[in-house]
């Protein structure tokens, strides 16, 4: 697998606010997860939604994010958590 | 009089540069007036439209004037999308509990599972299956929009779609199972799956006790839908006797 993450590494979700059809959910932008699966390459759905190709094909992830961490209150129990697929330009390392 | 609410007819009507202009009246009794009806045997009844059916149908005849869409394929579609119930779901689950090949099969390229057994998956991007067991317990929302398998489910349940369900499955997400119902057996790892892109998520319930033995037919029917979401549990056997059983088949 030649991509830039691979299962297990730390990352954090990139902290910017750009217009658009964007499918990164807003609550989860700054946040650090973990890696936990990849789900291979698709179509880039920020540009596909404004009639273009989507092209090139962009890396996704399932990142995982601790539940307790995400709001100001803890919701859950420690390992609970919240999986969310993310595309790998919307991702640092962490 | 015959009354429609046929998209086709009503499409061909307005297609017709603006459809006739009725002085007259349409009450019971019939036809009194002049012009003649033998092309239109249907009368129709001219009704207020509310806003998304104005939207909705201005859509349509855009696609259709613009060669994009015919009438026909989305009256195709249209039928499409009353075919696909959860029973499509609980068929692949059951055969998953029954299987346990087919299950690693289904984990690992869910599309080519579903393919086995038939069902064609290819309206979804990308199918994934998980799996909830005694240790881990996932859940399925779409905080974005709504997200959802429908070729394996059908159509999403309101409850589903709405806000809140959609804001409180990750802010309070065991006070959104509680909401419907639900509470996950103690002292699993509760995994709120957020779908938000290419992925759509089929979970695999855990399969109840005091199920050894049950044919695969009998078994679809306690995969009820929102087992599948990870939003209940399988029915029992005791549920099941007492009536619960989800329409499969």
């Amino acid at each position: 697998m030649d991509t830039k993450f691979k299962v297990g590494d730390p990352v954090r979700v990139k902290h910017k606010f750009p217009p658009g059809h964007i499918r990164t959910p807003l609550y989860l932008r700054g946040k650090s997860g973990v890696i936990d699966r990849y789900f291979g390459r698709f179509r880039n759905p920020e540009d596909l939604a404004y009639g273009k190709d989507g092209l090139p094909l962009c890396e996704l992830y399932w990142v995982k994010f601790p539940l307790n961490g995400l709001w100001d209150h803890n919701p859950g129990k420690d390992a609970d958590s919240v999986v969310v697929e993310i595309f790998e330009h919307w991702l640092d390392p962490a | 009089m015959v009354t429609t609410n046929d998209p086709n007819h009503y499409f061909e009507h307005r297609g017709r540069g603006g459809g006739h202009d009725h002085g007259h009246d349409h009450g019971e009794g019939g036809h009194d007036h002049g012009h003649s009806h033998e092309e239109d045997p249907v009368e129709r009844v001219e009704h207020e439209l509310d806003y998304f059916q104005v939207r909705t149908a201005a859509l349509i005849n855009l696609l259709r004037e613009k060669g994009i869409l015919t009438i026909d394929e989305v009256r195709r579609e249209v039928e499409v999308i009353y075919s696909q119930t959860p029973a499509i779901g609980s068929r692949v689950v059951a055969r998953a509990w029954t299987d346990p090949a087919f299950k690693e099969r289904l984990l690992t390229d869910a599309a080519a599972a579903c393919l086995e057994l038939g069902i064609d998956t290819t309206a979804i991007d990308h199918l994934v299956a998980i799996e909830n067991t005694d240790k881990v317990h996932y859940m399925v929302v779409c905080t974005l929009c709504s997200c959802y398998p429908r070729a394996l489910l059908g159509q999403p349940p309101t409850w589903y779609k709405s806000f809140p369900y959609r804001s409180k499955a990750v802010t309070d997400p065991h006070g959104a199972l509680a909401d419907l119902g639900y509470t996950p057996p103690k002292g699993v790892e509760l995994r709120v799956v957020d779908s938000t892109a290419d992925c759509r998520f089929l979970i695999i319930p855990r399969r109840p006790r005091g199920t050894e033995g049950w044919s695969e037919e009998k078994l679809a029917q306690i995969v009820v839908r929102d087992s599948m979401i990870g939003c209940a549990d399988a029915l029992t056997p005791e549920e099941f006797e007492a009536g619960k059983g989800a329409l499969v088949g």
